[in-house]
């Protein structure tokens, strides 16, 4: 206890400060640009997911067979695997863009799901009028599914967002300068694990626990306006 | 030439045959009331004339045409001039009173907003909602929203007027109010298919009844002899069960 | 640049990653069952407890959902041995993983609970059951239908998380994929062996969910989505 009261002034010095402040940005920008294409490629991919149209059906296989693989393949597992292949492929080996790109094909498949159940909550009874009074298929969503099922679809995706600003850490695996990987570095340098991982769960903390409380007062809010 | 034409109409929800050899024929200006037990498909078969229950054989013909339920124009064109009052109502949760009842003379007609809006707003007075205008349908009692989707239907100036269950869900003065409207637009040429249980309603405005009972259509008759002397059985136990209820 | 992928090699390695797979599944049961036993334990107390022992239920929900399980599990991996407690790498994965299971299934669980108190009790009640009856016929069945979903979807979240074990050197499945990567440098193939390993046992894990659910509580659980 002595070493880590003696240790905290070396811990937090201006280097160390902003190495972490960093990586703490990186972790924050792996998730929000996975969610943010995971919301735009999700919302096509469930938009799709409900056509019935006859040529459509290559497509709506397609897109079941993507999203129940990457929702049941690890985290870890998906992140190698795309890690290895770009090395193969030899696009790119910038780690942070391979990072990204698993993410975001992850968040496409978990935000779709999300957002499918939300247009699936909404009653038949709104389609059938819809539908009868001619509209398209992408009228009915514009003008009737999607102004009612975002208070479906809202609530979940911030508990989504969540579990990913928390997934990431396992982009430090394939060496993305992240939250974790720094904490790992920190800790290699002679730091005391204490300190270090200490330190970026409280990190992690305050990135993840705004979002939360937002969700929850969400979900609150728009469960008691519904009533 | 009748209107709408329906021949040997089959129907299934999944392995539920719920409109079983449908034959029935509506000239313009007519108003047909369907009556029969809960569950005897008289929902579906309205649902089945806007194409939202595609029936697996029989034809229909709508002005002499043949609809084709696969073509999706051929659909187009049926819910161009056929428009529904559904059992729910099923107004748009999101949108307010009047946005219901103008999107989609706006935004599928395509017609001119400020003339839409002005019809709307005198459809709404006409059924007594004047002052809701800006409510949202969970705002409003059930005869409220129904009469919202009588306003919505008429808006879209159809030729034909469906309108499931329509005098139940109503506060019995407003049963007047919605039975002289309906004598009015009878009056103007409007064909009508009533799905009712009020049988002084059913037999003061309609011109034929059609009896329905497990997916068939039992019997076609006339309001008078459909409740006085009715040629089936089942016509006649039922038609017995309903004036013992009142 | 050519590379083909050859797998072989690595299918020679496929009883061994099975038998990895049997050691994740192991683990993902013990967590889980860890994990409710002791959120059962939580979510009582969050019930029935006084104003203390809620806040620090809150506090223990708030900080584990709230933090990642790696970091936690490198926490109880390489701090802990400070204060002299030094864990096996299976057992650290073990507790990390029960410990933040404990919270979201404290929450699951006690959302469970809430939804019987509006629900079926006056209909029990008006019917003259007993406490027993009403326990056995009324409160566990609808509980039970209430709470399969989202305790099957989580069940299927850990297996998931139990990749995780393999950064600490615990020889599960994606451990086991380390292992022979380090060996054969047949990279792209293990590891997409390794993801089709996941794939199936989480389908048999969510067929086998669906048929309990449907059978013994009648709650509905689709196989796929
Ligand atoms: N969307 C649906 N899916 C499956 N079955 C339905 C559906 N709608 C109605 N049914 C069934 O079809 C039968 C006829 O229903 P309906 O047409 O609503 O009868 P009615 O309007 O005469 O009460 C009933 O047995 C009903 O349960
Ligand atoms: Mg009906």
């Amino acid at each position: 206890m002595e070493r880590l009261i003696e240790e905290i002034p070396n811990f937090f010095t201006i280097w160390n400060v902003i190495f972490l402040a960093k990586a703490m940005g990186v972790t924050f920008l792996l998730t929000a640009i996975g969610c943010l294409v995971g919301f735009s490629v999700g919302g096509l991919l469930a938009i799709f997911r409900k056509t019935k149209s006859f040529y459509l059906l290559p497509l709506r296989i397609f897109i079941i067979i993507y999203t129940e693989i990457f929702r049941r393949v690890p985290f870890l597992v998906s992140l190698l695997l795309f890690f290895y292949v770009f090395q193969i492929i030899k696009i790119s080996d910038d780690l942070f863009l391979i990072a990204t790109i698993t993410v975001c094909i992850i968040a496409t498949a978990y935000i779709g799901e999300i957002i499918r159940s939300g247009i699936e909550s909404i009653n038949q009874t709104q389609w059938d009028a819809a539908t009868a009074m001619n509209f398209t298929y992408y009228q009915t969503l514009r003008e009737v599914i999607f102004p009612q099922a975002w208070k479906v679809i809202l609530p979940p995706a911030f508990g989504f967002f969540i579990m990913f600003i928390k997934d990431t850490a396992l982009a430090s695996q394939i060496g993305v300068m992240e939250l974790t990987f720094a904490a790992k570095i920190l800790n290699n340098k002679g730091f005391s694990p204490l300190l270090s991982f200490g330190t970026i769960l409280i990190l992690y903390f305050i990135l993840s626990f705004p979002l939360d409380r937002f969700g929850k007062y969400m979900e609150k809010k728009l469960a008691s306006n519904r009533n | 030439m009748p209107q709408i034409e329906i021949k040997s109409i089959n129907a299934f929800y999944e392995k539920l045959h719920v409109l079983k050899n449908i034959k029935l024929s509506v000239s313009k200006g007519e108003i047909v009331s369907l009556i029969g037990p809960s569950g005897s498909g008289k929902s579906s078969l309205l649902k089945m004339l806007v194409g939202l229950l595609i029936p697996k054989s029989g034809k229909m013909y709508l002005n002499g045409n043949l609809v084709n339920f696969k073509n999706q124009s051929d659909l187009r064109t049926v819910r161009e001039q056929i428009a529904i009052v559904f059992q729910q109502y099923n107004l748009f949760q999101n949108m307010n009173v009047l946005k219901n009842v103008c999107i989609a003379p706006t935004k599928i007609q395509k017609r001119n907003p400020k003339e839409v809006n002005e019809q709307a707003i005198t459809l709404l007075e006409k059924v007594g909602l004047k002052d809701k205008l800006k409510s949202y349908p969970d705002e409003l009692s059930g005869g409220q929203q129904q009469r919202v989707a009588i306003a919505r239907a008429l808006c879209l100036n159809p030729q034909i007027l469906l309108l499931d269950e329509i005098t139940s869900a109503l506060d019995p003065e407003l049963v007047k109010e919605v039975l002289d409207s309906i004598r009015l637009l009878a009056s103007e040429g409007m064909t009508m298919l009533i799905v009712s249980h009020e049988m002084s309603f059913v037999k003061e405005v309609s011109s034929r009844v059609v009896f329905m009972d497990e997916g068939s259509i039992i019997e076609i008759n006339n309001p008078k002899n459909i409740f006085e002397k009715p040629k089936e059985k089942r016509t006649l136990d039922f038609v017995s069960k309903i004036l013992k209820e009142k | 640049m050519g590379y083909t992928l050859v797998y072989t090699q690595v299918l020679e390695f496929l009883p061994y990653l099975i038998k990895g797979a049997w050691i994740s599944l192991q683990i993902a049961i013990l967590a889980f069952f860890g994990g409710m036993f002791f959120g059962l334990i939580l979510a009582t107390i969050r019930t029935f407890g006084n104003n203390i022992s809620n806040k620090i239920v809150i506090c223990y929900v708030t900080f584990f959902t709230n933090t990642p399980q790696l970091v936690q599990i490198y926490f109880l991996f390489f701090a802990l041995p400070e204060f002299g407690i030094l864990l096996s790498p299976y057992i650290a994965v073990l507790l990390g993983m029960t410990l933040n299971a404990a919270a979201y299934l404290c929450e699951i669980q006690r959302a469970g609970f809430l939804s019987i108190r509006q629900n079926e009790l006056d209909a029990a009640k008006t019917l003259n059951f007993s406490l027993v009856q009403q326990v056995k016929y009324v409160i566990l069945p609808h509980i039970m239908r209430v709470l399969f979903p989202p305790l099957s979807n989580h069940y299927i979240i850990m297996t998931l998380g139990t990749s995780m074990a393999a950064i600490f050197g615990v020889e599960e499945l994606t451990g086991r994929a380390f292992n022979i990567n380090s060996e054969t440098f047949r990279s792209v193939e293990i590891f997409s062996i390794t993801a089709l390993i996941y794939i199936v046992i989480t389908f048999i894990a969510t067929f086998l969910l669906a048929v309990i659910g449907r059978y013994f509580f009648k709650a509905k659980i689709r196989i796929i989505q």
